[in-house]
């Protein structure tokens, strides 16, 4: 576990192994507006860590809307499909699919062999299954995640993040990067302290 | 409407149940700032032992639990004989259990999903244990309809898979619908579950003192670090996840009720059955949501969290529930009359009148006569009292579904008619599924983040800018509907 560094010792803003600058805030008042000044200055990537979800910090990093429930929709609509295919093929058809499986058509008190009506409650629960499954499996996935460890969190510092402290984080592959230039910004936009994190080893 | 003037009592500071004019009541109590927050919820999580009451609870309940699993298979080698089943009343005490446990997932579901689209930020005290709840639930009613099949090794059988018998389900009936409703709703609840906990493992990851619990924590937070893009991605996915999970919340029990709907049996074959069935799981859920909180929150010291408030809101549900359980069943008798069908008629005064007129006593004092004490505030707030009306919520709900199977008992044919008697084993199962719930209940209470602490965070006053009451309509979080001079208070605290 790296040791927290202070701003004595400034490696060049080349070196590989910096991860970036982590800034910290103690409230939500004073994240907004650096916030809203890291994203001023033009950075691309970085981003801004804390314990819940907070209000209009979308706004002031100017995060787009994810196109998760696109995603959402396209697979829960194949679920659909899946779902009306299964009922029909395997309760309407006798009819081979590659495998040597194939339908089986039930008379059933005379019944008609498909009725969406009757196949509903299942084609719906498929669809339901589906949506929830792309949606979960993809935001996971979306975020980088599952991931073991992060340079991020390989710090003191971040022990508190999911707790009750606000922080910015500024990777130096951003083209912007500068180590004096952005140490300096985060101070100015009234960070509390502001740490280098580096690469795990 | 009351008329607001300068006569109109405040409420007491203390007291969350009340609106004051101009104010809103606060949902965490105490005066909380975040950490304090964290530390009373994670607090029996991170006790080096657990104390001495929770080990006497979690042998108790694992001992049941244990007598479950003897009978279980008491039962795979004897076959279904040793149940009180016989031949109108096929369905006994195994379905009556099913239909009673997944009854009861469904306040879980309603509070994490529903509750969440309405906007209810009181929900966040409690949706994370209710969800739990739920899947609980869901575990011990899964059970019965499995070993309830006859040869329960070969359950699978319901599942639709290429087979070397060359057939497939029928998925023209409802029992197929329940195998699909039931399963897909055990998925859907714990996804929910488990998604809206990851930012909260990752508190408990990164306070972890011990190697072990980093890694264990760590590895089901899934590396979480909350940045503003993980959060927007999961607070979409948790949006997504309500609508999806509140239309199959409520036709997963419309589903069960099916089960009996479309059968010809007289005393099942009724419209009425979708709604009067999620209403009553509706009821019986919170009715066990207020069994497991009220003791919950003093044991665990969430007076603040779970405030009265919450306590009250849920009373407030439980008897409107009531109300439509009892409307429902007036609705039932009426119609049977109105139809001028004998076989209806009949079987309604059966219920009422026949060899099973106890239980429909029961059914009816619990769950209509007694709940309607909680229209009073006094009793409201009376945490004995609610908690043996929740009680006997409970016990009236799981008699609601013992009633309806023994319809059963008296069909078209008078010849075929058999009172049906329960056996030890029967009552036993009943016991041992609850050993079953509670088992896995307190090593929830144990293990995991009792409360959703994140989501409590962000409904507190202290997690929203100064200018938030003026942004956004449609977030959830701008719902802040903070006093005047506590913003003009904040205002000078920070300039």
């Amino acid at each position: 576990m790296t040791a927290a560094h202070g701003s004595q010792s400034a490696p060049a803003p080349d070196q590989p192994q910096l991860y970036g600058l982590l800034a910290e805030f103690s409230s939500v008042d004073a994240l907004l507006p650096a916030a809203t000044k890291v994203r001023e200055a033009g950075y691309r990537r970085w981003d801004c860590l804390t314990p819940f979800p907070v209000h209009k910090l979308d706004a002031a990093m100017g995060v787009r809307a994810t196109i998760l429930p696109w995603i959402v929709l396209i697979v829960g609509l194949s679920g659909m499909f899946a779902g009306i295919f299964l009922c029909w093929w395997t309760n309407a058809t006798s009819f081979d699919l590659p495998f040597a499986i194939r339908g089986y058509a039930y008379h059933i008190s005379g019944k008609p062999f498909f009725s969406l009506p009757a196949n509903i409650p299942v084609i719906f629960e498929v669809t339901v299954l589906a949506s929830a499954l792309a949606a979960v499996i993809g935001m996971v996935l979306m975020n980088g995640l599952p991931r073991l460890n992060h340079p991020l969190l390989t710090i003191q510092r971040t022990r508190r993040l999911t707790q009750d402290r606000f922080f910015i984080a500024i990777e130096a592959d951003d083209p912007n990067f500068d180590r004096q230039a952005t140490e300096a910004l985060l101070q100015e936009a009234g960070a509390d302290a502001v740490e280098e994190v580096t690469e795990s080893p | 409407m009351t008329t607001l003037n300068s006569d109109t009592p405040m409420p007491p500071p203390d007291d969350n149940t009340v609106d004051g004019p101009g104010t809103r009541a606060v949902l965490v109590q105490g005066d909380k700032d975040f950490t304090a927050v964290t530390e009373t919820v994670v607090a029996f999580t991170e006790q080096p032992k657990p104390s001495k009451a929770w080990i006497i609870a979690f042998l108790l309940s694992a001992s049941v639990l244990g007598m479950l699993g003897l009978l279980i298979g008491y039962l795979v080698f004897t076959g279904v004989g040793i149940w009180g089943n016989n031949s109108p009343v096929m369905w006994g005490f195994p379905i009556t259990n099913f239909v009673f446990w997944v009854g009861i997932g469904h306040a879980g579901t309603l509070i994490s999903a529903i509750l969440f689209l309405f906007r209810q930020r009181w929900r966040t005290g409690i949706n994370r244990f209710a969800e739990a709840m739920t899947i609980f639930a869901v575990m011990c009613a899964g059970l019965f309809p499995a070993i309830h099949v006859g040869r329960p090794w070969l359950a699978y059988w319901m599942f639709p898979y290429p087979n070397q018998m060359g057939t497939w389900p029928n998925f023209r009936s409802p029992l197929l619908w329940d195998v699909f409703a039931v399963s897909t709703y055990a998925v859907v609840s714990v996804m929910f579950w488990y998604v809206g906990m990851i930012p909260d493992l990752a508190t408990l990851r990164d306070r972890a003192t011990t190697k072990w619990r980093q890694l264990t924590y760590g590895l089901f937070a899934l590396g979480w670090r909350g940045t503003n893009r993980h959060w927007h991605r999961f607070e979409k996915t948790y949006m997504i996840l309500a609508a999806l999970a509140t239309p199959l919340v409520l036709s997963v029990h419309s589903v069960v009720s099916f089960d009996f709907a479309v059968a010809q049996v007289p005393g099942w074959h009724t419209t009425i059955f979708p709604p009067y069935f999620v209403a009553g799981a509706i009821f019986s859920g919170f009715a066990m949501v207020l069994t497991l909180a009220i003791p919950c929150r003093k044991w665990f010291g969430l007076t603040e969290i779970i405030t009265m408030r919450h306590i009250d809101n849920i009373c407030k549900v439980m008897l409107a529930t009531s109300c439509i359980v009892g409307y429902a069943y007036g609705t039932e008798l009426f119609i049977s009359w109105y139809s001028g069908a004998p076989f209806e008629q009949f079987a309604f005064l059966n219920r009422a009148r026949g060899s099973y007129s106890w239980a429909y006593a029961i059914m009816v004092g619990c769950n209509v006569i007694i709940p309607q004490l909680l229209w009073s505030k006094r009793m409201r707030r009376h945490l004995v009292a609610i908690m043996v009306i929740a009680i006997l919520v409970n016990v009236g709900m799981w008699f609601e579904r013992f009633v309806i199977i023994m319809s059963l008992s008296r069909d078209f044919l008078p010849s075929s008619w058999q009172d049906f008697a329960a056996t030890w084993v029967d009552i036993a199962m009943l016991i041992g599924s609850f050993g079953l719930f509670f088992t896995f209940f307190l090593l929830f209470l144990r293990f995991l983040p009792v409360v959703a602490m994140a989501e409590v965070k962000g409904v507190m006053p202290k997690a929203h800018a100064e200018s938030d009451h003026d942004f956004g309509p449609a977030e959830y979080r701008s719902l802040d509907a903070r006093s005047e001079d506590e913003t003009a208070r904040r205002k000078e605290d920070s300039s």
